[in-house]
């Protein structure tokens, strides 16, 4: 299983219920629901992703999250999950409120445009970064909202959630020392487990 | 000798008929005392009697879904892009009933049925049928061949509803339901568009009340006006434009009434008139009251969800982007209140540019993920 789901699977209580919003081909899901008895529906837009969840026989929506996710009941889903999406939607600070609407919890993974790599690359360039984990340039890259993990703390203040884990990890998603020590400069990707402030 | 048949096709199939004695007490409060359903199966049924796909039909369909009557049949039946050996619904592995429905005309008891009670045909007099009545008798179709239980019921359109009542009425006798290009309801709209086309055959005066038969007429101009109706509901606004355009017969305007000027009037009087030849006004009739009655969650408050509660079956719902007859919100409906009925569902919205007649085409994304859906109904 890809390096950052296996991470994620930790975080699932077995026998939830969950909403994976932009799925993939249904890999995480599938393995919840062998491993971990969890019942659970993705969301995804890519046709051939669609079909592979088909036939690996998950529940799988064709929905796109831009235009929402208000048919989703409030206080439906045990665990809402969002893995390298949050930068591509259209507003993602309207994702995360939906998706803490819906879920008790949410698991959400992103790349950290804080890393000092992308640091690097626009001091040394003065080009935005293009690297073999983010390959796109900037007039066709699907990824138009990027944050550091800062960003991201600020956004989860600002909306009054309570972050309860998480990880910065490099690319192939190891988690390290110095990545431990300075997440916002050495992560390149974080994990985060967040819920409301109520929440228990 | 050699099958002049393509491989993948289900090859020569003939139409069998069942008998039931036993009345069926219909939502409209009579009886049918005495009735006989059309049918034809495509593949074998196995040991286990469990791999029993049952198709619904829609409003014109019938029980020729796949394969060929005869060898000189210039049309397969009327789902073949989707039935056969290593199709969508593989016969290799399936057993496949396809039934003409209860009202129909193609020869299960319907309207141009010889009524028992009085010698001559039903005509108006034959009861109007529900979607739950459909599904009551479908359930004693499967009894009679020995069907505990369907692997999948399958349909497109009103097809479609009675694969999900089937689900709701019979949850324990449906492992999986596939409601393509469907709707929990008809909308307003929709159901205006059914009293057009009532009005249509209502008013011919060859259809002396649904009693043309006696009278050795049929209402041809109604039925020709209430099938052109539907049939510009059936198709986008694209695919007309791309089919016909404003592509004139002839050369020039004749700027008069009856001349047929337009490529669409001809193709919409060319149905009219190939439909009415073969389909009873009756029938028609039924079938759109059928569609307009049926509404499952009516009898929880309108609340579908839990119209849906009890359903054990898995669900696949499929829509078309151009459908604006039963268009993607409408299967939405549906797929939403799986989810909050916590139901297994897949839902695809398949780009189509052939309006709600794409469910009937063999859309390359459509085919592959109904296909794949089946292929992996454990059996």
């Amino acid at each position: 299983m890809r390096a950052d789901l296996d991470i994620i699977q930790e975080w699932i209580p077995a026998g939830s219920r969950v909403l994976d919003l932009g799925c993939g081909d249904g890999e995480l899901l599938a393995w919840l629901r062998d491993n971990k008895q969890v019942s659970g529906y993705g969301l995804e837009i890519d046709p051939d992703n669609i079909a592979r969840c088909i036939e690996r026989g998950i529940n799988v929506i064709e929905q796109d999250l831009d235009k929402g996710l208000g048919n989703f009941a409030s206080d439906s889903f045990d665990v809402v999950l969002m893995t390298q999406a949050l930068q591509a939607v259209d507003r993602p600070d309207e994702v995360l409120r939906e998706m803490l609407r819906i879920g008790r919890q949410c698991i959400i993974t992103f790349p950290n445009f804080g890393h000092w790599r992308c640091r690097w690359h626009l001091i040394r360039h003065g080009r935005m970064p293009v690297s073999e984990f983010l390959p796109y340039t900037w007039y066709n890259t699907p990824n138009i909202h990027f944050c550091t993990f800062k960003d991201f703390e600020a956004l989860c203040r600002e909306q009054h959630l309570r972050v309860l884990d998480r990880l910065a990890v490099d690319h192939q998603h190891r988690d390290s020392l110095s990545s431990r020590l300075w997440p916002n400069l050495l992560g390149e990707i974080g994990i985060y487990r967040v819920s409301r402030p109520d929440a228990t | 000798m050699p099958s002049v048949f393509p491989t993948d096709s289900v090859g020569l199939v003939t139409p069998l008929t069942w008998h039931f004695g036993e009345p069926l007490t219909l939502a409209c409060g009579r009886d049918l005392v005495d009735y006989q359903l059309v049918y034809e199966t495509y593949g074998e049924l196995n040991a286990a009697r469990s791999n029993a796909v049952l198709i619904c039909h829609a409003l014109s369909g019938n029980h020729h879904a796949a394969g060929f009557h005869s060898e000189d049949d210039r049309k397969p039946g009327w789902w073949d892009s989707c039935i056969g050996p290593g199709k969508a619904i593989d016969t290799n592995r399936f057993f496949v009933v396809s039934l003409n429905n209860l009202g129909g005309c193609n020869g299960s008891t319907g309207p141009a049925s010889i009524n028992p009670a009085t010698g001559k045909p039903f005509g108006a007099d034959f009861p109007v049928v529900t979607v739950e009545d459909w599904v009551n008798s479908q359930a004693r179709l499967a009894d009679a061949l020995g069907i505990q239980r369907w692997a999948a019921v399958v349909g497109g359109s009103l097809g479609g509803m009675q694969a999900l009542q089937w689900s709701i009425s019979y949850p324990e006798r449906v492992a999986h339901c596939v409601a393509i290009a469907s709707a929990p309801k008809l909308s307003a709209q929709n159901i205006a568009f059914n009293e057009v086309a009532r009005q249509a055959i209502l008013s011919d005066p060859e259809f002396h009340g649904g009693h043309f038969r006696e009278q050795g007429v049929i209402p041809k101009r109604g039925l020709m006006l209430a099938r052109m109706v539907g049939h510009i509901t059936y198709l986008s606004d694209d695919a007309m434009g791309q089919k016909f355009g404003r592509g004139l017969k002839s050369e020039k305007l004749n700027y008069d009434f009856h001349s047929v000027e337009f490529q669409v009037e001809s193709y919409l009087r060319y149905q009219g008139e190939e439909f009415s030849g073969r389909f009873d006004a009756n029938t028609y009739l039924l079938m759109t009251k059928a569609l307009d009655y049926f509404d499952p969650a009516a009898a929880h408050d309108g609340d579908l969800v839990r119209t849906l509660e009890n359903a054990k079956a898995d669900f696949c719902v499929i829509s078309f982007t151009t459908d604006w007859r039963f268009s993607p919100a409408r299967s939405r409906e549906i797929v939403d209140a799986l989810v909050a009925a916590g139901k297994n569902v897949s839902y695809l919205e398949v780009e189509a540019a052939q309006g709600h007649d794409a469910f009937l085409i063999p859309i390359p994304r459509y085919l592959h993920a109904f296909r794949s859906y089946m292929n992996r109904i454990e059996i």
